[in-house]
């Protein structure tokens, strides 16, 4: 193998859109694990939050009474992955009744700034998200 | 015919499955939002004034342990839907003569 193959190649800038509800379908789920895979091999990652998906990043998700996992928790470990580029588009937040302070408060540890914590999620406005998306090498979808 | 309980377990916003279920309801007939269908009763959103003008001659209910689960509290319900546990889904379900569900 070549020196380049070794150290993983390109770094590639990979979009996850997320269009789905978090407890209806296994999209959701299946989508944050992907990409937390993708992150851990040092990728480029970015979350988009379009559509039902914003209803995933819902603050106060208590699965306890119908009996399904509550993987909400696990969208905390974003930012311990490197992954430091969430958005969510206002648009969607708008139509269904909610707002970015519905949001979960994710964060990240600034490693260039004395480790301090910096709020992970970005609300965009629907003519930015097409320019994120226009911007990505690799789009996956869930 | 004896009414019908219509249950709607699909946002809303994904298909249209609570648009067809508001057409074929009749008046008097009961209508219970469960799964994704709790986005529905979401106040502020855009199927808000579809089931507001359901609720003049229908009833409508949403389940709360959905609700919970998907991090909406009570008080982002709409004015007028009842909010029902599973015991309240299976009051609603033995009260009606048939159960309907718009998937």
């Amino acid at each position: 193998m070549t020196e380049q193959q070794n150290t993983g190649g390109t770094v590639k800038k990979f979009l996850y859109i997320n269009r789905r509800a978090p407890h209806g379908s296994n999209y959701a789920q299946e989508g944050l694990e992907v990409a937390l895979i993708g992150a851990a091999f040092e990728q480029d990652v970015a979350m988009a939050y379009i559509d039902d998906g914003v209803f995933q990043l819902k603050r106060d998700q208590d699965t306890s009474a119908i009996g399904s996992k509550n993987f909400s928790a696990t969208f905390r470990a974003l930012g311990d992955y490197d992954v430091r580029k969430v958005y969510v588009e206002r648009e969607s937040l708008e139509s269904r009744g909610i707002g970015e302070e519905d949001l979960m408060p994710l964060v990240y540890e600034d490693e260039d700034d004395d480790w301090e914590e910096k709020p992970l999620v970005s609300v965009v406005s629907a003519a930015e998200m097409r320019d994120i998306i226009d911007q990505a090498d690799v789009i996956l979808n869930f | 015919m004896g009414a019908i309980l219509h249950t709607v377990n699909k946002s809303p916003f994904e298909k249209n499955s609570l648009q067809t279920c508001l057409r074929m309801s009749l008046p008097g007939s009961s209508i219970l939002l469960i799964e994704d269908g709790v986005y529905a009763a979401l106040a502020g959103g855009d199927a808000a004034a579809g089931l507001a003008a359901a609720m003049q001659d229908r009833s409508v209910a949403v389940l709360g342990p959905d609700l919970r689960a998907r991090g909406i509290a009570e008080d982002r319900i709409m004015d007028g839907i009842e909010i029902v546990d599973y015991d309240g889904f299976v009051r609603l379900a033995a009260a009606s003569a048939k159960v309907q569900s718009w998937m």
